[in-house]
């Protein structure tokens, strides 16, 4: 038993993964917690306390921050380590520039919720950092490609699995969309503040590339290498189709850059633009459903484990969420659709069954089958990841029905007109009318972070039972060398 | 050539992959962004469109600061509610000086782009320090720091210089002056010029009495002059629908 955890962690470099894995779960619980607490500001306000730091403006991208950038991106490090190493039977290449990586990412995820709360912003949506942060995520990412690529030339094996393609294009995209995204001229060498070098029309456009392609690449392209590497290697079975995931992986990555003016219809953007938006949007759905099925086919044959095992079912609700999440998205991307949905609470419902049901639960199911492996261990409490499983799923149907419904509202609120044909509804009533499901989303948020917490508890006396059997190991070769 | 062709091919080289991976992403964004920047549609001036004053600007600063953009867009739609509701559906040549764009992603509260001029002074003030003083089901937090707190005005003139070097025309010679007063008028050009920046922004404050005291420059002053002027240079009664369909 001692020979071969010797030799597991010998063979492949998991201390940075360990690292990785350990703050993503930090990050998820501490955004998850921000997530909770705006959510409830908005259902009671008072929770402002009048204070500039916690105010919903400033607080709200230490959520989607923390979220995105702090329990997503820890988590893609974590997993993309882990994979690139196993899949391509080699150890990391300049493990000194990985330890980098982790350092520098964790610096950018702090530096940036304290200079949103202290009022350093862009003003762009999940890209609010300011320059010099983003000249720190610059830097973190390059170093990040050049560990990836080199591991990948480095492989002992000919061929590059298929989840690596996907961390690839996510890497590639992520580097791309955060250069162009974040051009800007300081006020000072020694000022935060910055202004974009675009303006108006154009800078919207950039804007939504880059915002709709960070959903693309960072929060889908990037979690589906993760599923074409866990689920097949929890289900015990081959991924379904070989074919298709060519299909799927050049489809999405060709089309998902076109999509992002889908976030500008009836706007001062040109027609033409967001109509092609819109068009690719459609055709988007083909692939993201091969995909969907790939993953959920791979399954075909030991469904039984499903029963069983919630991690399987952390990976098989995955992807059905991924799967109705990229068919509301079409949806929405219809004009007339989104004539009524945008501006409203659907939007933000739609990015919630993404973010809660697909990547959060993808990465809990992969977090959950990798971090056993990585202490050689097994998991504390398989109960405890099935009450996760139930409250997580609980949450995020309870978030998403609220606000398909205050959604729905608003925007039939907003449009409705009086037998006179003057407006029905003042701003306000419709805000007003928003408080039960504001409360709703709060709850539903409260079950997901509830869940979470169950996590890092599970995780935690995962590791701890780890270090233990590790160190009794240790004594007993000790002993029986001497 | 595509006979033989098979994926294997890309997915045992590493080189391939990586450069075939980069032109697929590239197509799109290129395709779409890149026209923005030469079509009449995105980049047509309209008459009043201006650059902010020093002051306006520091109000815009301070709007991104609170993040006031993550509850209000500042983008209306071509559609009879919104006319109704907020004006004139938004030109893009309105925000053609608007570094970063604001034109946001949600409405929990009610477009801005047209604000301007909607409220009294004394009503902004009431409503950023309690909105539900003004507004009883509002959400909306107490911005009462804005009043409290003085205008930091050390470095307009950096943050107008930057903007110049961005393609705002604030004007920081004789000649760029000059140029302003051809396009905008004199008065205009006068608050666009660099070096007047601080005393531009002392007198329009104090002139404007923005937030009901005249003895200082407030946080709250700077705010309420942006609001003040938002949607408000375009006079659309002086221009005729058809050519409306020029501007978009």
């Amino acid at each position: 038993m001692s020979a071969t955890s010797v030799a597991a962690t010998e063979q492949y470099d998991y201390d940075i993964i360990k690292k990785f894995s350990v703050m993503a779960i930090v990050w998820a619980v501490v955004g998850m917690s921000a997530g909770v607490y705006i959510a409830s500001e908005l259902a009671w306000p008072f929770l402002n306390f009048d204070s500039p730091y916690l105010s919903f403006g400033r607080f709200r991208p230490v959520h989607t921050g923390a979220v995105i950038f702090g329990f997503g991106g820890s988590a893609l490090f974590a997993t993309s380590y882990y994979v690139v190493q196993r899949t391509c039977q080699t150890r990391l290449f300049a493990p000194g520039l990985a330890t980098f990586t982790f350092w520098g990412w964790q610096a950018v995820i702090v530096l940036a919720a304290l200079s949103y709360v202290s009022g350093f912003s862009q003003g762009r949506e999940y890209a609010e950092m300011e320059w010099p942060i983003d000249l720190l995520i610059l830097f973190v990412w390059v170093a990040y490609g050049a560990v990836f690529i080199g591991t990948l030339m480095q492989r002992k094996q000919p061929h590059i699995y298929v989840a690596n393609w996907f961390y690839l294009s996510f890497i590639l995209v992520t580097a791309l969309l955060h250069t162009f995204n974040n051009i800007a001229v300081p006020v000072s060498l020694f000022s935060l503040k910055s202004y974009s070098l675009f303006s108006g029309a154009q800078d919207a456009m950039t804007q939504w590339w880059y915002g709709h392609n960070a959903v693309g690449f960072f929060l889908t392209a990037a979690f589906l290498g993760m599923m074409y590497y866990f689920v097949p290697k929890h289900a015990g079975r081959p991924i379904y189709s070989y074919r298709l995931s060519i299909v799927h992986f050049w489809a999405l990555s060709f089309m998902y850059m076109w999509v992002g003016t889908h976030h500008l219809h009836w706007t001062a953007l040109p027609d033409w633009a967001s109509t092609l938006g819109a068009t690719f949007s459609i055709m988007l759905l083909l692939p993201s459903w091969g995909g969907m099925i790939n993953g959920i086919m791979t399954l075909s044959g030991a469904w039984d484990k499903l029963r069983t095992d919630p991690i399987m079912r952390f990976m098989i609700v995955a992807l059905s969420f991924y799967g109705m999440s990229t068919f509301e998205g079409p949806l929405m991307s219809l004009k007339d659709v989104n004539a009524l949905s945008h501006y409203t609470d659907w939007t933000v419902g739609h990015v919630h069954s993404g973010a809660l049901g697909w990547v959060a639960m993808i990465a809990f199911g992969s977090l959950y089958h990798m971090i056993p492996k990585l202490w050689n261990t097994q998991i504390f409490s398989v109960r405890l990841i099935n009450a996760h499983f139930w409250l997580a799923t609980i949450g995020t149907l309870l978030y998403i029905t609220a606000m398909w419904i205050s959604g729905i509202s608003q925007g039939l609120m907003w449009r409705a007109f009086d037998d006179f044909g003057n407006l029905q509804y003042s701003f306000v009533e419709s805000v007003a009318a928003m408080h039960p499901f504001y409360a709703m989303r709060a709850i539903g948020g409260m079950f997901f972070l509830t869940g979470m917490l169950l996590m890092a508890y599970n995780v935690f006396a995962t590791i701890r039972q780890g270090v233990r059997d590790a160190a009794s190991a240790q004594a007993r070769s000790a002993v029986a060398t001497a | 050539m595509f006979k033989n062709f098979k994926h294997e091919k890309i997915e045992t080289n590493a080189g391939l992959l990586l450069v075939l991976t980069m032109m697929a992403v590239s197509i799109g964004g290129l395709v779409e962004i890149a026209p923005l920047f030469f079509l009449k549609d995105t980049t047509e001036n309209i008459a009043g469109v201006r650059p902010y004053t020093p002051l306006e600007q520091r109000g815009r600063d301070l709007y991104i600061r609170e993040g006031c953009y993550t509850c209000h867009s500042q983008m209306i739609r071509p559609f009879r509610d919104e006319q109704l509701r907020y004006g004139h559906y938004s030109l893009a040549a309105e925000s053609k000086y608007d570094h970063p764009f604001q034109w946001g992603s949600k409405r929990t509260g009610p477009d801005l782009a047209r604000v301007g001029g909607k409220y009294s002074n004394e009503w902004h003030v009431q409503h950023l320090i309690k909105p539900k003083s003004v507004v009883p089901e509002s959400v909306m937090p107490n911005y009462q720091w804005l009043q409290e707190t003085k205008l930091d005005v050390s470095d307009v003139g950096d943050r107008m210089r930057a903007l110049r070097m961005t393609g705002v025309p604030y004007s920081a010679n004789d000649a760029e002056y000059q140029r302003n007063v051809n396009q905008f008028g004199e008065a205009v050009a006068k608050t666009l010029h660099i070096p007047d920046a601080l005393k531009n922004l002392v007198s329009q404050a104090q002139e404007g009495n923005f937030d009901g005291d005249r003895s200082s420059v407030s946080e709250m002053d700077a705010m309420v002059a942006y609001l003040q002027v938002l949607g408000t240079m375009v006079d659309f009664s002086k221009i005729k629908p058809e050519d409306l369909v020029k501007f978009r």
